[in-house]
């Protein structure tokens, strides 16, 4: 069965949607110009990836072969769909400034991904916790991204993010530097391009050197327990 | 019998990368020399600061890289990139501008993709388009030629003017001190006739802008002397300046200002001759066989109309390399040329 620790590492890092698989670029780079938009659509696909992986594997053993794709799908819509109007009653502004990409959440690889290559061959908690953990990847990733984006682009972070939090979050936003200059680089799509390349970057070379350490410990361990050569001459 | 056992070519050019870059240093003075007689100190600080920190941000990246420092500090590329980007910047440009202006252009165009002779894009551009992106309103404030302006407006020093730069002086007055360049008058103009804004606008020379025509012509006198020293072949800049002059020539309708403006008006005002002899040359970046440059250079200047015409930008030397440097691969595999005693038929 599942292994919940595999899965648990395997969605925040080992197989990050975002930074390993890089599904749902779009979205990534579409709208994580500002922490709250982030994490607005960081929410969303949590929240529907967790619906969608527990709904398809509830219904695996009926789900005829041939057809499993677009049945997968259209419970993915209708999630979307779920999620939508549950922002458009809660967060309204939240919901006018992720627009397009709200429905668009359909369309991310991501969830049809775990839908095809985890929900319909797991257990129906198996699936859910993994929906869950791909979420979080990919929320995360977002976060960052956002972050970075944000306070780069602006000087600031946290701004508006009373469109999530309500009134309570209205001085929630931070100015890190006084008198910035806005860098719009960061907040236009290019900017989204750069630090996504950076990012991965940075992953993959802190993977590197979690392997380089490992090969090192085996090497000593190695070292320790070669034995001494006794045949042949000795000169 | 003595058979020679090396191979061709026996003779060569022994110039090295720096010898290459210090001649385009040396041949940039005049049109520098140009600039600051146009336009004040203000591009001989932006190169001073943008040297700097060129330098000392390349010697950051090597180091990191685990490269040799000064050998690679030596090629004076990272120099060349500088004095390039500080001339194309507006005079005057605040410490942090070119700051970042470097950082792209050498940490993220040259350093990331593995140093000169990798990067695919120019370095300078680059570093120029992600600037000109990022504050529109800092790099659209252009100093005002130093003959146009009011008595009441005195041009600071070279002191005053490194205390502007790093942000501990303001400029004496903007609004008398900056003016739009012809370009963005012949933007913003589009129902008056050239001769009417020639009237009411100072900014308009002879033939170019004022400054902008001794300007062009010093960066014009250096490429000139690099081109006999042969530091790059004429196919290059020579076919850019002349799909330039045929295009603004075609929709050149003999005065109004929204034909944009007669052909030596387009070669003369702006980048396009500091482009076509400075940043078009540029060997890493461009197309690489003679028929290829004359392609690659040609859509420069292509793209350089267009833009300056119908796009959003007055200028649009960098977006018109960067988008041919896109492009020169392509080039390259279509105009690879066949080796002797090979027909074009057998190369497929």
């Amino acid at each position: 069965m599942a292994n919940y620790s595999d899965i648990t590492i395997n969605g925040l890092w080992k197989n990050n949607p975002a930074l390993v698989q890089l599904l749902g670029l779009c979205p990534l780079l579409g709208v994580t110009n500002s922490v709250v938009n982030s994490i607005g659509l960081g929410l969303a696909t949590i929240f529907v990836l967790v619906a969608s992986n527990t709904c398809v594997s509830i219904i695996k053993n009926v789900t005829p072969d041939a057809i499993r794709l677009p049945t997968f799908v259209m419970i993915i819509a209708a999630a979307v769909t779920c999620t939508e109007l549950l922002m458009q009653a809660y967060t309204y502004e939240l919901y006018e400034i992720l627009g397009i990409f709200l429905p668009l959440i359909t369309t991310n690889c991501v969830i049809l991904g775990r839908a095809d290559g985890f929900a319909c061959k797991n257990s129906v908690a198996a699936s859910a916790y993994d929906g869950l953990m791909m979420g979080l990847g990919f929320a995360a990733v977002l976060y960052l991204l956002g972050a970075a984006r944000e306070l780069i682009g602006t000087g600031s972070l946290f701004a508006n993010m009373d469109l999530l939090f309500g009134s309570m979050a209205q001085n929630w936003e931070i100015t890190v530097f006084n008198n910035y200059p806005q860098f719009l680089l960061a907040i236009l799509p290019p900017g989204a391009f750069i630090l996504t390349g950076l990012i991965i970057a940075a992953k993959n070379s802190i993977d590197a050197g979690i392997k380089r350490k490992q090969e090192a410990k085996l090497a000593d361990q190695e070292k320790i327990s070669k034995r001494v050569r006794v045949t042949g001459t000795i000169s | 019998m003595a058979l020679m056992r090396i191979t061709s070519p026996h003779a060569h050019n022994k110039q090295s990368t720096s010898d290459v870059m210090k001649l385009v240093l040396l041949a940039t003075l005049p049109g520098v020399l140009a600039l600051t007689v146009a336009f004040g100190w203000g591009t001989l600080i932006n190169i001073l600061l943008a040297s700097i920190f060129g330098l000392a941000l390349e010697a950051l990246a090597l180091a990191a890289r685990k490269r040799p420092i000064a050998f690679y500090l030596k090629d004076y590329s990272a120099l060349v990139t500088a004095v390039l980007l500080g001339i194309a910047l507006p005079p005057y440009s605040a410490w942090w501008i070119l700051l970042t202006g470097m950082f792209f252009s050498i940490i993220v165009a040259k350093q990331l993709y593995g140093g000169l002779g990798y990067n695919p894009f120019n370095p300078a551009m680059v570093g120029y388009v992600v600037l000109l992106i990022s504050f529109p309103i800092q790099m659209t404030v252009w100093a005002a030629p130093i003959e146009l302006l009011p008595a009441s407006v005195s041009v600071p020093n070279l002191w005053d003017s490194l205390l502007i730069a790093l942000g501990f002086m303001q400029f004496p007055s903007v609004d008398g001190f900056t003016m739009a360049t012809p370009l963005d008058l012949l933007r913003q103009n589009n129902a008056l006739m050239i001769d009417d804004l020639k009237q009411q606008y100072s900014q308009f020379g002879q033939w170019g802008g004022t400054g902008w025509e001794w300007v062009s012509l010093g960066f014009l006198v250096g490429g000139l002397y690099l081109l006999y020293r042969k530091i790059f072949t004429w196919h290059a800049p020579i076919s850019m300046l002349l799909a330039l002059a045929l295009m603004s020539a075609l929709f050149y309708d003999g005065g109004s200002s929204a034909s944009s403006g007669s052909p030596p008006f387009q070669l003369l005002t702006g980048a396009a001759i500091f482009g076509a002899f400075f940043i078009v040359t540029d060997p890493v970046s461009s197309a690489v066989s003679n028929k290829g440059r004359i392609i690659y250079g040609a859509g420069i200047g292509i793209l350089i109309f267009l833009i300056r015409k119908w796009g959003n930008y007055p200028d649009a030397v960098a977006f018109a390399v960067l988008l041919m440097n896109f492009a020169a691969p392509l080039i390259d595999h279509y105009t690879q040329p066949t080796t002797y005693g090979h027909s074009k038929k057998s190369k497929s």
